[in-house]
């Protein structure tokens, strides 16, 4: 669906975008992560042919950006960073302007279904600009998806909304994807990130790193496995380190915790060890790191 | 043609919501409808008293020699007015297309509009049209509201032939429509290429105002505005139209546009 190869974006002096390569699959929700000026907007605006890259490739539904500019133009749908609607249009009219603008069959009816699908069809006849910035947002994403493309560009779209509108949207992306849409979703709520997102881009300036949200996790980890003792011990600790493939065994109060790398194959020897050790074995659960520890951590090093 | 159209459409519905702009449209060439009725009014019948003598050459000349001087003397001046109803169109689109680009750049509607499979060209002609048409438009109505109201107060048949002149008629009828034109794709090319609106205008005018110097200049009589002049006017400014719609599409460089702006 979408594929770069060394995409690049200057703006006079700053280097916005640097050798991007990319594959965005179809079906999947791409999330694109990283922080303030990242270059993630521009990435969207190039992808979406509205800017042209200074340098590189990129293959957009079947479509060279730079060629066939219209084409990706006609096919995707794109929720720009600012909604930017008519705020002295109704709402009704601000999407029959792009539902005619994108060349909608039936642009009355497609208008319909996406206002009542985001609960805006009772305040049709209303100004945009009387509309709460939530309620713009999701005018912003029916308009996006009046023609009905397949590949949807989602700049931030959760950002500046309350966490039950928020809600809301993320359901709605899932609904998109159960449509078997792709979706390449910008965003700095990681949380988001990792509940939507089939595989995540971790960006600045160049591509981080790319893969699922849990892969990532054990990646950058490795994953970790607590062990709650009734008394933990530096001689069950060894124990454990004697074991070939513990890779980092570490005491915190009662508990211990055990960096391994397969923990569903290593976890019942560990428990044996233990056992064998005479220790009292009341739970084991594994630690999950939040994506939250991984992206600084990529962040901070990039 | 559609998106045109669209374009189109949804420029008045936001425009026109303004009742301002309702008025500025309006309200010029109400003015200058109402003003040689007046003047036709206030003369009326002092035309057979008047001794041609009293009138300077330089208006006797103006007009054909079976009118008397009077008569001379409104169809001198009403011809002013009626250069004002053919440069009326120049300036009536100055607000509406001035604000027109640069107007979404504010607002951040460009970018999603950008985004859509519109061409340039059907941007900018449906913008275009959207700005020249009020003005075309208001003037022409003015312009007939003359001619009924002239044809009702001037009984000389000469008379009122000479004050709607062929010339005269170009002019408005054909004249003035090319020149909102070039007045509206100035303007355009102006609000793409500043930030703010009220730049924009700026500009805008001070592009316009030289193309007002012609009315002075006919007024103080250094360019005499005959049948030829006015059909030699018309085809310069059509041929200038062309230009100007071809190089409006050239420097409309979207990316430019939309990023200039950060
Ligand atoms: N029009 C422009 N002119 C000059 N520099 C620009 C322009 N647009 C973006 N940049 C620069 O490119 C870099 C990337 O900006 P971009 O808007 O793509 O970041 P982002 O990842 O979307 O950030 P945010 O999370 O704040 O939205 C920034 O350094 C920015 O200053
Ligand atoms: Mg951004």
């Amino acid at each position: 669906m979408i594929h770069t190869e060394a995409l690049t974006k200057k703006f006079a002096a700053t280097l916005a975008v640097s050798q991007l390569n990319l594959h965005v699959n179809e079906g999947e929700v791409f999330g694109f992560l990283g922080p303030n000026g990242a270059g993630k907007t521009t990435t969207v605006r190039m992808l979406t042919s509205l800017i042209a890259p200074t340098e590189g490739q990129a293959v957009v539904n079947g479509f060279t950006v730079g060629k066939q500019d219209t084409e990706i133009r006609r096919t995707v749908g794109i929720l720009t960073e600012t909604p930017g609607m008519y705020d002295n249009l109704s709402a009704e009219y601000n999407l029959m302007i792009y539902a005619q603008l994108y060349e909608v069959k039936d642009p009355k009816a497609q208008v319909e279904k996406y206002l009542r699908m985001l609960g805006l069809w009772d305040r049709r006849f209303d100004e945009a600009g009387s509309f709460s910035k939530g309620m713009k947002q999701k005018l912003a994403i029916a308009r996006a998806l009046l023609h009905e493309p397949r590949l949807l560009f989602l700049d931030e779209p959760t950002a500046g909304l309350d966490p039950e509108a928020s809600k809301l949207v993320r359901d709605f992306i899932e609904e998109l994807r159960k449509e078997g849409r792709t979706i390449f979703l910008c965003t700095h709520n990681l949380d988001e990130a990792d509940r939507l997102c089939d595989r995540i881009g971790v960006f600045k300036s160049r591509l981080l790193v790319v893969d699922t949200p849990a892969k990532l996790r054990t990646q950058l980890f490795g994953r970790k496995v607590v062990f709650h003792l009734r008394a933990a011990a530096e001689a069950l600790a060894e124990a454990v380190r004697a074991l070939p493939f513990a890779r980092e065994v570490k005491i915190i109060d009662n508990k211990l915790l055990v960096t391994l790398d397969q923990p569903e194959e290593q976890n019942p020897q560990v428990i044996r060890c233990l056992v064998n050790a005479g220790a009292d074995v009341q739970f084991v659960g594994e630690l999950r790191h939040s994506l939250e520890d991984v992206y600084l951590q990529l962040v901070k090093n990039a | 043609m559609n998106k045109i159209n669209t374009i189109l459409r949804k420029e008045w519905a936001e425009v026109f919501k303004n009742r301002m702009v309702l008025f500025t449209v309006a309200f010029m060439p109400l003015l200058f409808t109402a003003l040689p009725l007046i003047i036709l009014y206030s003369m009326r019948g002092t035309s057979l008293a008047d001794a041609s003598n009293e009138i300077p050459q330089q208006i006797t000349g103006f007009c054909p020699n079976n009118l008397s001087g009077g008569e001379c003397m409104q169809v001198y001046l009403v011809s002013n007015f009626m250069l004002m109803f053919m440069m009326m169109p120049l300036v009536i689109p100055v607000t509406i297309a001035a604000y027109s680009i640069v107007g979404e750049k504010t607002t951040r509607s460009l970018e999603p509009l950008l985004a859509t499979p519109i061409t340039t060209f059907e941007l900018l002609a449906g913008k275009s049209l959207a700005a020249a048409i009020p003005g075309i438009v208001a003037t022409l109505i003015g312009f007939v509201i003359f001619a009924i109201g002239a044809a009702i107060m001037v009984s000389n048949p000469l008379l009122l032939a000479a004050l709607l002149d062929a010339r005269w008629l170009i002019a408005v009828g054909v004249a003035g429509p090319l020149m909102a034109f070039a007045s509206t794709l100035l303007c355009l090319m102006v609000s793409a290429r500043v930030n703010d609106p009220r730049v924009a205008e700026q500009i805008s005018m001070v592009v316009i105002v030289p193309l007002l110097g012609l009315f002075f200049g006919q007024l103080s009589g250094f360019i005499v505005l005959n049948r030829q002049v006015i059909l030699i006017l018309s085809a310069g400014l059509a041929a200038a139209d062309a230009a100007l719609a071809y190089f409006a599409v050239r420097i409309f460089q979207r990316e430019v546009i939309l990023t200039r702006w950060k």
